[in-house]
C-alpha cells in the first residue's frame, strides 16, 4: 500500500512533532526524495531553534523591578505587584536567578530541558512548607498519579544508598504537556530534584550532558520518549554520582 | 487551603515568564511586552470567574493576552504606518543565491518577525516558540484550524525568505 500524498500540513506537523510515528516515517521518506520540501522543513526547524535561542532568556530572567514600580501614567494593581514581587523572590531566592550569559553565547549548549529543570529546581527547593504536592509517605499514589498525568509508566528511583531520601513530587507545566518533579533531600537538608518530561519524539538514549545556570548544576539525558534532568546545587562530581545511580535504576 | 483568588494568582504566576517570552517576540519591544503582560494579568484577574477549573490555564491566559494585543493593534492602526501587505512584501523577496548564514543576531530575528503581518507572527510564535498544538493555537486565536495552518505556512515561508538575505543586501528597511 502506498502512502497518502504529503501535504503542506504534513510538512509543518513533521517540523512540530505532531505526526503519529508511522506518518512521520512516510514524510521522512518523502523528504529524502524531494529536495525543496526538505530544504523548507530544515529551514522551519532552524526558525524554531532560533526563536528559542533568542527568546528563551525571558523564561529564566527575573521579572524586572520596573514592572511593579508605579510610573504614574498607568495604574499598577496590587495583585500584579504581588505577583511580580513573589516571582522575583522565588526566582532569585536560591540561585540569584539572573541570566548572566549572553543570549547569543552558550545558549545552544543548554537545552530546553536543562533550563526548565533548573528553574523548577530553583523555584521549589527553597519551599519549606510546600516543597512537594504529594509526599513520600504516599509514594504509591504519587507514582500512580504522575504516571497517569504524563501518560507513561514512571519509576521513582530510590537514592538512599547515595544518602538522599525522597521528599515527594509534583506536577509541573512542561513545554508540551505535564512534567514531573521528584525531590530528594540528604541528612543536611541539601535538595536534589529529578525532572521528567515526555516528548513526542522517540530518541535514542543520549549520553549525560551537563549544564550549569547560576549555581544550579543539571545532568540531563534523553531515553526514548522520556527526558530526565537531575538538578542540584552540589558539586558536579556528587551530582554525577547521583545521576548515575538514577540512570542505573531506571535502566536495570 | 488557600483562598480561591490566591490559588488562581499563584497558578497564573507560573505562566508569567512564558507570557513575557511570547509578548516580547510578538511586540519586538521590551517595555511594550511588559505592558502587555501586565494588562493581560490584570484582565485575567478581573475575569478569573470566566476561567473554568480543569481547563488549560495557559491557553486561557494567552487568549486573554492575545485579545488585548489585537485591540491595541486595531486602536493604534490609525496612527501607525500601514503594515506591509502580502503582495508588497513578496515583491522584496530576494531570489539571489542563499548565502550561508552565520549565527543570527537578535535584532535580525526581531526585525524579520516584525515584518510579518501580526496574525502570521502570532501563529509562528504560538507554534514555534510556545510549542502549542495547532488546535491550541486555533483556540487561543479564536480562528478555525485551517486558518492557523495557512497563516503558519505563509508566516514560515515569509520568515524563511526574510532570514535568508544578508543584511547588506537587505532592501527591506525595518523600523526597530
Amino acid at each position: 500500500m502506498s502512502a497518502a500524498p504529503v501535504t503542506e500540513l504534513d510538512l509543518h506537523a513533521y517540523v512540530d512533532g505532531g505526526l503519529p510515528p508511522g506518518r512521520q516515517a512516510e514524510v521522512a521518506q518523502h523528504l529524502a526524495q524531494h529536495e525543496e520540501d526538505a530544504r523548507r522543513v530544515a529551514a522551519y526547524r532552524v526558525q524554531n531553534e532560533r526563536l528559542h535561542d533568542v527568546y528563551d532568556a525571558l523564561l529564566v530572567e527575573a521579572v524586572p523591578a520596573h514592572l511593579h514600580s508605579a510610573d504614574g501614567a498607568r495604574k499598577r494593581r496590587a495583585w500584579y505587584r504581588y505577583a511580580a514581587a513573589a516571582m522575583l523572590m522565588l526566582a532569585s531566592g536560591t540561585a540569584g536567578w539572573h541570566l548572566h550569559e549572553r543570549v547569543a553565547g552558550t545558549r545552544a549548549q543548554t537545552t530546553q530541558i536543562a533550563r526548565v529543570a533548573a528553574m523548577a529546581h530553583a523555584v521549589y527547593t527553597p519551599e519549606v512548607r510546600h516543597p512537594v504536592e504529594v509526599g513520600a509517605d504516599q509514594e504509591e499514589h504519587l507514582v500512580r498519579w504522575l504516571s497517569k498525568r504524563l501518560g507513561t509508566s514512571l519509576k521513582i528511583p530510590h537514592l538512599a544508598p547515595q544518602g538522599y531520601a525522597l521528599v515527594g513530587g509534583r506536577l509541573l507545566p512542561g513545554e508540551r504537556g505535564p512534567a514531573a518533579q521528584f525531590m530528594y533531600q540528604d541528612a543536611k537538608g541539601q535538595r536534589l530534584t529529578l525532572y521528567v518530561r515526555v516528548s513526542n519524539d522517540v530518541r535514542a538514549p543520549t549520553a549525560f550532558r551537563f549544564a550549569q545556570e547560576n549555581g544550579v548544576g543539571v545532568f540531563y539525558w534523553l531515553d526514548g520518549r522520556l527526558g530526565y534532568a537531575l538538578s542540584g546545587e552540589t558539586d558536579r562530581a556528587e551530582l554525577l554520582r547521583v545521576a548515575d545511580a538514577v540512570y542505573q535504576q531506571l535502566n536495570p | 487551603m488557600d483562598q480561591p483568588v490566591e490559588t488562581f494568582a499563584t497558578r497564573a504566576m507560573q505562566y508569567i515568564p512564558r507570557l513575557r517570552r511570547y509578548a516580547r517576540a510578538l511586540t519586538g519591544d521590551n517595555s511594550a511586552a511588559d505592558d502587555l503582560v501586565q494588562d493581560a494579568l490584570e484582565r485575567a484577574l478581573l475575569k478569573q470567574a470566566l476561567w473554568r477549573e480543569g481547563t488549560d490555564l495557559r491557553a486561557w491566559l494567552f487568549t486573554v493576552m492575545h485579545n488585548i494585543f489585537i485591540n491595541q493593534v486595531r486602536s493604534a492602526a490609525a496612527n501607525r504606518l500601514v503594515p506591509m501587505d502580502d503582495v508588497a512584501a513578496d515583491a522584496f523577496v530576494d531570489t539571489s543565491p542563499v548565502q550561508a548564514t552565520d549565527r543570527l543576531e537578535i535584532r535580525d530575528l526581531d526585525a524579520a518577525l516584525q515584518a510579518l503581518p501580526d496574525d502570521q507572527r502570532a501563529v509562528v510564535l504560538l507554534v514555534g516558540l510556545e510549542q502549542m498544538t495547532y488546535d491550541e493555537a486555533a483556540k487561543v486565536l479564536d480562528v478555525p484550524i485551517g486558518t492557523v495552518m495557512s497563516r503558519l505556512s505563509r508566516g514560515r515561508e515569509r520568515l524563511r525568505s526574510l532570514l535568508q538575505r544578508t543584511p547588506e543586501t537587505n532592501p527591506l528597511k525595518v523600523v526597530k
